[in-house]
């Protein structure tokens, strides 16, 4: 498929429209924004990661100089729903209240508001609150909170959110011939969060004129945001307003502040004016969301002679926190990748997810998928090391084939394009392999531990939502759609307004693309609305920016709203100019853009055409009443609800792939790995504007080489969280960051109609590179890299255990060749 | 409950223009250029000195600005992002971070071509670890920093290429 029209500015290197205001300091954060009679809402939080709220006295807070109210979660249970439980029972029992009602179930959860007239009295005033709290032993680790022994949630009966068992295949028949069974006890991904720039940010009014209730803030899928505060706060949802601007990052994180927003809103009830709450970045850390952490169990591949995977069975642990929220969607999001890149057919994967006294979790760049696809990596390498076979020649043996496309994997996805041996070899040549292999042997020689890893990932783009009903069979979700509007406005502007929420990728730049490629005119003439409004009437049910899709949701709207306005125009200019619509073409005149008659020479600009339908009616015809330039699309993605019981069905539209190579060196007396060189190409099919795609990766790589090497959301044994300011978890910064080697190819999409695949998310493919290439550095050593967080005390613990003989055998290899 | 709040006149100079000011002693730089002037360029990203968001030119010396509390601030000159245009006209470093793509989101930028600012003002030409060491104060979410330093590059391009035209 094509996009039908000259692609002029589609596939072109189009400088970004958001520059002008960001680059001026005049970006719209939404700290930006003050209202009249504003009042800030401070948080005061749990010190326990597990306790019983034995008293709350506010009076001392209440009676500050400035303090207009305080809210708690006793006040707010008459007020409200708990929230939404997307699981089935026996989670859905639990109630999840925006505040800590009778126990609070991780450190930072919030359990007391104050609202002041300024954000220091608010401060001044949450010292003063007094919560009597009995501490109770807290579960820190998904495995032990699955034995139930104590329970967070008395509710539910259980700490177990949800089970589920991935069967395809003839998993027992693989296993009887496999030629080598390989056994890996546990490997664990880590918890971690891409941390964005910009804290969370909500600023609500419960307008006591109209009750309604508007909010300003940088929730990054506000339609799901709605949908769950209307139920909660027992409102119509059309009551809600929503709106965002310019967003400081979210990498998915920032769709977790729902509770947050049902506590300004109701605050701002109570006090009757206006809440601004910002988040400071220690509550952040311990109480925003964090990326799952999750744990796999008693792993067994099946492998043939030659070293081709032919069965996994395997049992996966997701830890989810204190609250589910957003979960248990990630216990079938994880399987859009359900075999990564790999050929194999025969699998079987039980998936339990459970609570502990964490921060709850919440979709983070990369989410669900990345720790699964990281757990293939893993397993391939350890097999390739173990077997000694090159653990490139071992991808080239299991990778599907280019000519296998579209291919359908063994749980029904269909993965739509892809040349994953084309990107091995480009990235082989990005980095000088050839050399980087003669330089390791080299150093060897020297007893230098340097290692050369490869990470195979993909990027599963514009879910099928429908994939909720494997999770619970009684949602009402299915399929994906996304909202655009575009129009002539008045004087013949044309303006597009877009159900997305952009935070940094661009939208305004490659939307404005799109449409101008549509009619054939300057980017610069299509003005694109900043952010997301409800009011705007573009969004639907799944309108957001989340889980790589804006380049096929997104923009598959906007051109489907331009196409419906062009065809418009054409109708109208036909009648005006008295011609036939084949005989007009869109191009530029004297005044403007305009549509002129090949025939007759005759023209109307595109003012001349909005005039006719909004000021100057009566020379319209009652046939062309119809017409409004005022286009609304709703663009759907062609899926099918999956079938629930065999777990089966496609579940994304487009399949982006990234390969990245990477060469680390451990010191030998410091333990610190090192990278030496690093690589990374991508296929996200056509791509509409490479250096916004360029710079998605390099973000992407920067996020999976901090997660990978620095950045850990570190507890204790009693659920403090160790790591709760920048200064200890640290993010990665220039000094840490290598120069990454960027390069592409580019298999388009049969799914999208441009022949892109959304992109962004990168699948976390630093992490597995890493891994890989510390797996290849050590295993001489007698290392198995086993966690997907390494720094330069866990690989000298891991030396030391090794050297000490405390080590435990991870690993163990059935031979029956 | 602390007592009542004592107050404390100062005298600033923020982008070239005067402001005469009582503030409280607690309130700090970065709330006053924000909160106080309106300056909402200068961004909030880690309340401890980490991220480098609120980077502005104290005296021509980059600072976080959430580290320096107002009254610090008496007497100096502070350059902010809103002060790096000239009537309109961007500021070659502003220049080189759109061409470069050197930034995504937006919110670290005014924090980081402060930064650049009083790099480029010590060193015209420095090489790739002088700019990393430069900006290891400024954390960037999005970019991977590898397209703000080439914007950083190209910024000493641009504004070297300036001073000796303008020298000749």
């Amino acid at each position: 498929m094509t996009l039908g029209e000259p692609r002029r500015w589609v596939g072109h290197a189009l400088p970004r429209k958001e520059e002008n205001r960001l680059l001026r300091g005049r970006g719209k954060f939404a700290d930006d924004i003050k209202l009249r009679d504003m009042l800030y809402l401070r948080f005061i939080r749990s010190p326990y990661a597990h306790a019983n709220i034995l008293s709350i006295d506010v009076s001392a807070a209440e009676a500050v100089p400035g303090v207009i109210c305080t809210l708690t979660g006793a006040e707010i249970v008459p007020l409200t729903q708990p929230f939404i439980e997307i699981g089935p029972d026996p989670f859905a029992k639990i109630k999840d209240y925006p505040l800590a009602v009778s126990k609070a179930r991780y450190q930072g959860e919030p359990v007391v508001a104050v609202v002041a007239t300024s954000p220091a009295i608010a401060d001044d005033a949450a010292e003063v609150v007094q919560i009597e709290y009995e501490a109770l032993d807290p579960l820190g680790d998904g495995e032990q909170a699955l034995q139930d022994k104590s329970l967070l949630h008395e509710e539910a009966g259980t700490n177990r959110v949800w089970n589920g068992v991935f069967e395809y295949g003839d998993v027992d028949r693989a296993f009887k011939d496999a030629a080598y069974i390989v056994n890996i006890d546990r490997l664990h991904f880590h918890r971690f969060s891409s941390t964005p720039l910009e804290n969370n940010v909500v600023i609500a009014e419960w307008n006591p004129k109209d009750e309604r209730i508007y909010y300003s803030c940088n929730n990054s899928f506000p339609s799901f945001a709605i949908q769950f505060l209307a139920a909660h706060l027992n409102v119509h949802i059309d009551r809600i307003r929503v709106e965002t601007s310019d967003i400081g990052g979210s990498f998915g994180i920032k769709i977790t502040s729902y509770p947050q927003m049902a506590v300004c809103a109701l605050a701002s009830k109570k006090a009757g004016r206006p809440i601004k709450w910002v988040e400071t970045r220690s509550e952040h850390m311990t109480s925003s969301a964090h990326g799952n952490e999750r744990t796999f169990r008693d792993t067994r591949v099946a492998l043939a002679k030659d070293g081709v995977i032919t069965a996994i069975t395997s049992r996966h642990i997701d830890d989810c926190g204190a609250y589910p929220r957003y979960e248990p969607l990630g216990c079938v999001i994880w399987s859009q990748v359900f075999p990564g890149v790999y050929r194999f057919k025969n699998a079987r994967i039980d998936f339990m997810q459970a609570v502990t006294n964490k921060c709850p979790v919440g979709p983070n760049r990369g989410y669900s998928r990345m720790q699964h696809l990281w757990f293939l990596e893993r397993v391939v390498d350890i097999c390739a090391h173990e077997l000694g076979i090159a653990p490139d020649e071992m991808r080239l043996r299991n990778y599907v084939r280019p000519e296998e496309f579209p291919y359908t994997t063994p749980n029904g996805c269909v993965y739509d394009s892809g040349n994953y041996p084309k990107m091995l070899q480009v990235a082989k040549d990005l980095i000088g392999w050839d050399e980087w292999k003669k330089k390791q042997a080299a150093a060897r020689k020297e007893g230098r531990l340097l290692g050369i890893g490869i990470g195979t990932t993909l990027d599963s783009g514009t879910n099928n939502f429908g994939q909720s009903q494997i999770v619970n069979p009684g949602l009402p979700y299915s399929g994906n759609s996304q909202g655009a509007n575009c129009k002539l406005d008045i004087y013949g502007e044309v303006v597009v307004a877009v159900g997305s929420c952009p935070q940094g990728q661009g939208h305004e730049t490659t939307a404005a693309q799109v449409v101008a490629d549509v009619l054939n005119i300057h980017p610069d003439l299509v003005t694109v609305r900043t952010g997301f409004d409800t009011e705007r009437n573009v969004h639907t049910g799944f309108s957001g920016t989340y889980a790589s899709q804006f380049a096929v949701s997104g923009l598959s709207a906007v051109h489907g709203a331009a196409q419906k306005l062009k065809a418009e125009m054409k109708r109208l200019a036909a009648f005006t100019l008295q011609t036939k619509e084949d005989d007009l073409e869109f191009s530029m005149g004297a005044q403007g853009p305009e549509v002129r008659a090949r025939g007759n020479g005759k023209s109307i600009n595109y003012w001349g055409l909005a005039n006719l339908v909004n000021a100057n009616t009566a020379a319209l015809p009652p046939e062309l009443y119809e017409v409004t330039l005022n286009c609304r699309y709703i663009w759907r993605a062609p899926f099918k609800v999956p079938d629930k019981q065999k777990k089966y069905g496609n579940l994304t539209l487009t399949y982006a792939s990234q390969l990245h190579i990477c060469v680390v060196e451990v010191d030998r007396e410091t333990f610190i790995p090192r990278i030496l060189d690093y690589g990374a190409v991508d296929d996200c099919g056509t791509v509409i504007n490479p250096p916004i795609v360029e710079g998605q990766v390099y973000g992407a790589t920067a996020h999976g080489i901090g997660a990978a090497l620095m950045e850990n959301c570190v507890y204790d044994a009693v659920g403090n969280m160790l790591t709760s300011t920048f200064s200890d978890y640290t993010p990665i910064t220039a000094v840490n960051m290598p120069a990454v080697k960027y390069g592409h190819i580019e298999t388009p999409s049969p799914h999208s109609y441009s022949g892109a695949k959304g992109m962004g998310e990168g699948g976390a493919a630093p992490i597995h590179t890493i891994s890989a290439a510390l797996q290849d550095a050590l295993f001489a050593s007698g290392i198995v890299i086993a966690d997907s967080f390494n720094n330069a005390d866990s690989l000298f613990r891991a030396m030391v255990a090794k050297e000490i003989g405390q080590a435990q055998k991870l690993v163990r290899v059935e031979r029956r060749v | 409950m602390p007592d009542a709040v004592e107050t404390i006149p100062i005298r600033l100079k923020v982008n070239g223009k005067s402001h005469s000011l009582t503030v409280e002693p607690r309130l700090l730089l970065v709330e006053l250029l924000r909160e106080h002037l309106d300056l909402t360029g200068t961004h909030v990203g880690c309340d401890t000195t980490y991220c480098g968001a609120c980077t502005v030119l104290i005296n021509g010396a980059a600072v976080k600005s959430c580290t320096v509390f107002a009254v610090q601030a008496d007497g100096a000159e502070i350059l902010t992002v809103e002060g790096l245009e000239t009537d309109g006209q961007l500021h070659p470093i502003q220049r080189a971070f759109a061409e470069c793509y050197g930034l995504q989101c937006g919110y670290c930028t005014p924090g980081l071509m402060l930064a650049t600012h009083q790099l480029l003002a010590r060193n015209k030409r420095p090489d790739e670890k002088a700019i990393r060491k430069a900006i290891a104060g400024n954390t960037c979410r999005c970019t991977g920093y590898q397209n703000i330093i080439k914007a950083i590059q190209a910024a000493a391009r641009n504004m070297d290429g300036v001073q000796q035209r303008s020298s000749v």
